[in-house]
């Protein structure tokens, strides 16, 4: 194939990206992103995991060691599956705090402590640039593969020119999409689609190699499981101690690493997406994966011997005469280095201009703040950092002679950026982790990173004697790198991995907990740890009154732009209430909301640098801390103070109210006693005045006259007895009633009572059911009340039962030392509504003829077996009217 | 002084999007016991087993895995907006 085409294609390739980066960008411009921030494209996006490592190198490395391969994906699936425990929160900080970086996490973290982002910064550049020279590697070795592959080749490009070439190219794509703004949030929509289309064209070029390898060459599954099981990867062994660290590394990997952190926390849109992702993005690791041994086992058998495995993608189409399979498996693994070239140097850019130059240019030049055109100086330090990085790149690739296994430096890579993690992973989970510990954790880890892997990677001589590798320093023979403490015989990568992991995380937590944080640092840590729970505000920083408004927006402007600058000074304005000027009072709340919006674009630490200076030196101390912190426990317990108040005045309430319904409900019952009363009493008067004025007109018949003088008797006898039982009534309810107590025989005292009452109604024969040995027992008591109250209740079962054959049914029992005594009939019975008003004066049965009596009869029953120590009440559900009468076996005097 | 405390019990449908958690939660561990697995079935170096064998052991383990995952998501992500998350 000739050289020209493939350079034409990457080139078209490449325009292609440009302008869907930039129509992306010019969309974005206009507020029309729709699904251009979906799901999908989050999940695609963060497929920048899967470099020209994962396209070209892991058919390499399946070719030298087996499945071992599939650790460095199945790591990040089980956290990806897991993204409950830490992804959520990790995006949730990232967004709440406008985290521009990892190095900007863990120093947000850890009091915005620009030193901790230095050292992150340095450390993530020192990790990446390995990564990115594999990149440039891959690269030029597929280019070398197509020159000399085919007979009418061209002669192999010098391999150090493409580099520069593509270096150059990449570093000019990232600087014009990459840089084009000072995002708030620090995101590149037009790059992050860019990536999502190459990561879509990476997967169909790896899936179609595979497809044509597995059913073009193999002639299917089945052939080709035989295949494998015949092809000298059968011989691989799994190595127990390997697979795990592996698995755990790059599971580390996949949340350190600068460029993942970059598109899955910062240049998220939405956290929703981060669940789409969990199975997503294992599912496209999978289908990645799923050819790589059909590639590297049919590499093996059909290629020459000293054909390098790393480039059987392109080699196997390639001999087999599929050119544009080739090409296509070319332009996949050209995406897969262009895609992770350009998030890496983004994201290693904004760490480098936010943690080095800002923080460098505020310190040598104080005045800055205020003066010049910052957006400017922010943006050209992230174009040079940016082809610094890339610069960076080639050197290593030119120094390290781009000999390597590309599996080899992925993992170097890996293990360093891993050195985040203890940092990471404690300062989102752990309050007490502190500056210093991260610091001495980052360190050491980073120490012992370089010593014992990154240093002797590039081989005896080059970084490090062979001497010292060979007997450690100056003799000291458990110094040696690769054998630390005298571990020998360890595989040397999980080796460097177990030690710097395990001295890293010492450090973290030994220091941690030895020193004691910040004022800041511990703000920082319980908004951090306690993302999820409610957070009252931002935490105050800033003390009031010392800065001019107008400064800050000066200042917020050469940031942010005029536009935003200004609309976020009115929206702050108008949230004060000040509706006349554009300037808000700059209040503590204020002052973190701006802080906040910068350090989106500059970083925490230098925006926490740049307000103090307008500002004055924040001085938080840790009295002002706890002054806060008393202030809020005052005010929690004001607030439970006015709790317990306004709950018992809502009981004092329900209480009053309680009181005036009975006050109320008694007034209606004087009233209705009163006119009932008068009635009562109305009713025999006028028939007696009427009888007694047609008496004294004379000459009447004397039979005539002996009528009237008789109803003028009984309307008089009424009259009394209404009265007698009025006169009774008030005695008994008075309480000063005189009881003659004495010993009395119950059956005796219901005889009596029987036969009284048998002048109600004697046309009606009434059958009596009763216990007479139950009966024969003394009480101590009023007997002749207690009949009354017998009579009462007899007469009335005779005066309203109206079952055809009239039966009483009376029980009686002892329990508890109390005598029982139900009178019970087979009538109709009362009423529900009625059963509660019986006792009442007065009261009647609604539907009742007009009986004889005034309704005083229960009333008085009531009072008079209250006076004798008891009580009675009606017994719903007897088959007819029941009522029951419950007295004490002895009365006492006292009781009385 | 006195926070306002959770309630104790739960009705259904917050019962079951806890448990739903649960299982999310438990999830990536069940998934390293898989992937870690053949390092324990059967002496390293023997070469007793078929590499095939292996090879699709890996990817049934893993397509579980990833399915298992899409049915959790969907509930997990409409359960985020009432926060707690112990």
């Amino acid at each position: 194939m000739p050289f020209n085409l493939l350079v034409l294609a990457c080139l078209a390739y490449v325009i292609f990206l440009f302008s869907v980066a930039f129509l992306v960008e010019r969309r974005a411009g206009q507020g029309q992103l729709g699904w251009l921030r979906s799901p999908l494209v989050y999940t695609l996006s963060l497929s920048i995991y899967c470099t020209a490592w994962t396209f070209y190198g892991a058919v390499g490395y399946a070719a030298r060691s087996g499945l071992e391969f599939l650790t460095i994906y199945l790591g990040p699936t089980l956290v990806f599956i897991g993204w409950w425990w830490l992804l959520r929160k990790l995006v949730r900080i990232g967004r709440r705090h406008r985290v521009t970086s990892i190095a900007d996490l863990i120093s947000s973290r850890f009091g915005k402590s620009n030193s901790l982002g230095v050292v992150a910064t340095l450390m993530a550049v020192v990790a990446a640039t390995p990564y990115i020279a594999l990149q440039l590697q891959s690269v030029v070795l597929s280019f070398g593969v197509f020159a000399s592959a085919t007979p009418d080749g061209f002669t192999p490009p010098d391999a150090a020119q493409t580099a520069i070439w593509v270096a150059a190219g990449l570093a000019l794509f990232t600087v014009i999409f990459g840089t084009r703004n000072l995002d708030a949030k620090e995101q590149h929509h037009g790059i992050v689609t860019a990536i999502a289309v190459e990561a879509v064209v990476k997967l169909v070029a790896l899936v179609a190699v595979g497809i044509f390898v597995v059913w073009g060459l193999a002639g299917g599954i089945g052939p080709m499981l035989e295949r494998i099981d015949a092809s000298p990867l059968a011989g691989w062994t799994l190595q127990p101690g390997r697979w795990t660290g592996l698995l755990f590394l790059s599971g580390a990997a996949v949340i350190c690493l600068p460029r993942m952190f970059q598109v899955m926390v910062v240049e998220n849109a939405d956290e929703g997406h981060l669940s789409r992702a969990s199975w997503a993005f294992p599912a496209y690791m999978l289908a990645m994966s799923l050819f790589i041994v059909p590639i590297a086992v049919m590499g093996l058998e059909r290629l020459p011997a000293d054909a390098n495995p790393d480039m059987f993608v392109l080699t196997l189409p390639l001999s087999e005469g599929q050119g544009a399979l080739a090409m296509l498996a070319f332009l996949g693994g050209f995406s897969s280095a262009t895609s992770m070239v350009i998030v890496e140097a983004i994201a290693l850019a904004t760490m480098v201009s936010n943690h080095i130059v800002m923080p460098a240019w505020l310190r040598l030049r104080p005045a800055a703040a205020m003066a010049g055109d910052l957006r400017g100086l922010v943006l050209n330090a992230r174009r040079i950092s940016i082809a610094a990085v890339m610069a960076m790149g080639y050197g290593y690739h030119s120094l390290s002679g781009g000999s390597a296994a590309l599996a080899a430096i992925g993992l170097i890579a890996f293990v360093g950026v891993a050195q985040f993690l203890p940092a990471m992973i404690g300062g989102i989970f752990w309050r007490g982790a502190t500056r210093s510990g991260a610091m001495a954790g980052l360190l050491t880890g980073f120490f012992t990173w370089a010593y014992a892997l990154f240093l002797p990677s590039f081989g005896p001589d080059a970084m490090l004697p062979a001497s010292l590798l060979a007997e450690g320093p100056a003799g000291i023979g458990w110094l040696r790198p690769q054998a630390l403490f005298g571990v020998e015989g360890m595989d040397p990568l999980i080796h460097a991995l177990f030690w710097s992991l395990m001295l890293n995380g010492t450090a973290f937590f030994v220091v941690s907990v030895l020193t004691f944080p910040g004022p800041v640092e511990r703000l920082q840590g319980a908004a951090f740890v306690n993302v999820f729970g409610d957070q009252p505000g931002s935490p105050r920083r800033w003390s009031e009154g010392e800065a001019e408004p107008e400064q800050l927006l000066v200042m917020a402007q050469r940031l942010l732009g005029e536009d935003a600058a200004q609309a976020l000074f009115e929206t702050a304005a108008r949230a004060q209430g000040k509706t006349e000027t554009l300037l808000p009072d700059p209040t503590p709340e204020f002052l973190s909301e701006l802080e906040q919006r910068l350090s989106g674009s500059v970083g925490a630490a230098t925006a926490h640098a740049m307000v103090s200076q307008v500002v004055g030196w924040a001085t938080v101390s840790v009295e002002d801390l706890m002054a806060v912190a008393s202030e809020s426990a005052q005010r929690m317990e004001y607030s439970a103070q006015l709790e317990a108040q306004r709950e018992e005045l809502a009981r004092t309430a329900g209480a009053l109210r309680e009181a005036n319904e009975k006050l109320t409900r008694l007034s209606v019952q004087k009233d209705a006693f009163l006119s009932q009363i008068s009635h009562e009493l109305r009713t025999p008067m006028t028939s007696i005045r009427a009888f007694s004025e047609i008496l004294t007109e004379g000459d009447l018949p004397p039979e005539m006259v002996a009528r009237n003088g008789r109803i003028i008797h009984e309307e008089t006898k009424r009259l009394t007895r209404l009265l007698d039982d009025l006169l009774d009534l008030s005695v008994l309810e008075s309480g000063k009633v005189s009881l003659s107590l004495g010993l009395a025989n119950l059956r005796e005292m219901i005889d009596r009572a029987i036969q009284a009452a048998e002048q109600v109604k004697p046309e009606r024969g009434f059958t009596f059911h009763r216990d007479l040995a139950a009966e024969n027992l003394f009480l101590r008591t009023d007997a002749d009340r207690l009949t009354q109250v017998f009579i009462n209740l007899i007469s009335n079962a005779r005066k309203y039962c109206d079952a055809a054959s009239p039966e009483i049914r009376i029980n009686v029992r002892i329990r508890g030392g109390r005598v029982v005594v139900d009178v019970i009939d087979n009538g109709r019975g009362i009423p529900k509504e009625a059963q509660s008003t019986i006792f009442e004066k007065f009261t009647r049965l609604p539907n009742e003829a007009r009986a004889k009596g005034a309704g005083l009869g229960l009333a008085i029953c009531r009072e008079i077996v209250a006076n004798l120590g008891g009580s009675i009440a009606y017994l719903p559900g007897q088959g007819g009217a029941a009522f029951r009468v419950i007295l004490p076996l002895r009365l006492e005097r006292k009781a009385a | 002084m006195r926070r306002p405390r959770r309630p104790m019990f739960l009705g259904r449908i917050p019962y079951r999007r806890r448990r739903l958690r649960d299982a999310a939660r438990l999830l990536p561990v069940f998934g390293a016991f898989l992937f870690i697995l053949p390092a324990l079935w059967s002496p390293p170096g023997q070469g007793q087993r078929l590499l095939s064998g292996d090879v699709v052991y890996f990817f049934i383990a893993w397509a579980i895995l990833v399915l298992v995952a899409a049915a959790f998501a969907p509930g997990l992500s409409a359960a985020e907006d009432e926060e707690e998350d112990d």
